[in-house]
């Protein structure tokens, strides 16, 4: 097992989720001897997948956002691709039938051409139609990444289109596919999630996850990277105020100029050690966490009449998106996601669909089992008793059924308070001020599995070009 | 390695990263960011692959050596001399 002295690479990466196995991949092509260390026996982070009694699960979103054609070579998806050297052809992308986000009031339909929502505005809201279209412009001639902008989006939104629920049904969407706010979303956060939702759309890989997650663990593979299955980190080892290199949870040391931690902000500074102890307890951990429930159908979900491929619901009287403080969920506001309602999929003889709700991490934590597992079947039901209201009940059709809370996402992932969209205070790589040390992943403020890729790709290909891999120092090589 | 190979084994590089790319017309004294769609991160994969397949590091200082084909033979030619052409 170990020997006396401790092993050596180049890059160790923390993390296998789409960021670090990105980051893997980029630092492997560098020629650098780069291991990816994850604590979970499976990797894919924030976007894995699972089976249970013989059923397959995805967790996360069932689906890409940044849909892109081949040609769009600019667009972040091509792009990340390209880096990576995976074929876009390789993911077999379905583009989504038509979502829906859904009010009492209200409703609005989208898809990936940005022209039906301007139609539904239109149709809908005639006298904000002239001031979406113009924000509809300027949107679309920003880049992805922009700087700061208005301090509060929706107040900015409320000035511009006049129309509190108007403004609500377009955010509503965006900030639960990736907001760490409530109720609200930074500018940059907002402009990446309007293109990347409203602009380039929903997409969903042939097979789901797990196809893009073999595609990346194979590419990491081909380049001589590494990843290591069960092995957690708990400490960074650092001198001088330099890394120099991780120790794991069996207490292992592996030495590596370069650590890049996508185990999330406050979560990284909580590997540290003492000296940081103060700045970790500072860091604000995110609120925003769920609870989502995956249902298996006796028959495809499109014959029981789900028509949406994803639908965005709030039946509160004002839009509901934050944490749920003391109660353990809050149903009125969730995501009802139907995985088969993509162009091109596989025809399955089981159905499924998933619902997803507001939780809160604090009262899930101390429950016993047996409250635990009626306090998660009663937030099922609550979910279903609002889909009910704009979609057919699929509980008489269930044959499965699993559902995860924010304890699960904590355990894991390890994202304290099962923070699934990260701190709110988003960081830049270097944040920590370690030479070597760099944070990718959510907390960078990039979004969903496309910008995990986007954000480990970049900070991996500028970090790892800034030291020389141990092969080229002026010891022979084998 | 000649120049000839050198310019070879650029355009090979480019043919990695940028695979929908038409590199047979590619003049040697032109921006290669003028003749071909290439951004400063597909600059960096240059370098990256510079040092994989060739054990030549470029150091940031010299990446504007790189711009032209012609820079690239001129700046990269002491450093391969005696390297093998990788095609991949």
């Amino acid at each position: 097992m170990s020997s006396a002295a401790p092993e050596r690479c180049d890059a160790v990466v923390i993390g296998a989720g789409p960021a670090g196995l990105a980051a893997g991949i980029r630092l492997a092509q560098q020629g650098l001897s780069t291991v990816v260390l994850e604590r979970h026996y499976l990797w894919g982070g924030l976007n894995s997948f699972y089976k249970k009694g013989g059923r397959r699960y995805d967790v996360g979103l069932h689906a890409l956002t940044n849909h892109a054609d081949r040609g769009a070579r600019k667009l972040p998806l091509p792009r990340v691709l390209r880096q990576l050297r995976i074929p876009l052809e390789a993911l077999q992308l379905g583009e989504q039938l038509g979502s829906r986000t859904v009010f009492p009031e209200a409703s609005l339909r989208f898809s990936n051409d940005l022209d039906l929502l301007r139609s539904e505005v239109r149709a809908g809201f005639p006298a904000a139609a002239d001031a979406f279209d113009a924000l509809c412009d300027e949107l679309a001639a920003l880049p992805h990444a922009v700087e700061a902008g208005p301090q509060s989006v929706r107040a900015h939104l409320l000035e511009r289109l006049g129309d509190r629920l108007l403004v609500d049904l377009v955010l509503h969407p965006l900030l639960w596919y990736g907001s760490p706010t409530p109720s609200d979303v930074s500018w940059p956060l907002f402009v990446v999630l309007w293109k990347s939702i409203y602009e380039e759309g929903f997409a969903r890989p042939r097979g789901g996850v797990r196809p893009v997650l073999e595609l990346l663990n194979g590419r990491l593979r081909e380049e001589g990277g590494e990843l290591r299955l069960r092995t957690g980190v708990s400490e960074i080892l650092h001198d001088g105020g330099r890394v120099r290199g991780v120790r794991t949870d069996g207490g292992a040391e592996l030495e590596a100029q370069l650590v890049l931690s996508s185990a999330g902000w406050p979560e990284t500074l909580r590997m540290l050690g003492p000296e940081f102890t103060d700045h970790a307890r500072s860091a604000p951990i995110g609120e925003l966490t769920f609870v989502e429930a995956c249902m298996h159908l006796d028959r495809p979900a499109p014959e029981l009449g789900f028509q949406d491929t994803i639908t965005f619901w709030n039946h509160a009287d004002e839009a509901l998106y934050r944490s749920t403080g003391a109660e353990p969920y809050d149903a009125r506001s969730g995501v009802l996601c139907c995985p088969e309602n993509y162009a091109g999929q596989e025809p399955e003889t089981e159905g499924v669909v998933r619902t997803t709700i507001l939780s809160s991490a604090a009262p899930w934590r101390d429950l016993e089992p047996e409250a635990y597992a009626a306090t998660k079947a009663a937030a099922v039901d609550a979910a279903w008793e609002e889909v009910r209201r704009f979609a057919p009940d699929a509980r008489p059709h269930a044959v499965a059924l699993d559902a995860f809370t924010p304890r699960t996402i904590t355990r894991f992932t390890g994202r304290l308070d099962g923070a699934v969209y990260g701190c709110p205070q988003k960081v830049a790589p270097d944040a920590a001020g370690l030479t070597g040390l760099q944070i990718l992943g959510t907390d960078n403020g990039y979004l969903g599995i496309v910008g995990a890729l986007v954000g480990g790709a970049q900070v991996a290909t500028l970090s790892g070009a800034s030291i020389t891999p141990r092969a080229l120092e002026p010891a022979p090589e084998a | 390695m000649s120049n000839e190979d050198i310019v070879l084994a650029i355009k090979d590089i480019i043919a990695t990263i940028a695979p929908d790319e038409e590199l047979d017309g590619l003049t040697l004294e032109v921006p290669l960011r003028d003749q071909i769609e290439l951004d400063s991160m597909d600059f960096l994969d240059i370098v990256m692959e510079l040092r994989k397949r060739y054990g030549v590091n470029v150091p940031e200082e010299d990446y504007k050596n790189l711009a032209t084909l012609q820079g690239c033979v001129d700046y990269l030619g002491p450093h391969m001399a005696d390297k093998e052409l990788v095609v991949s």
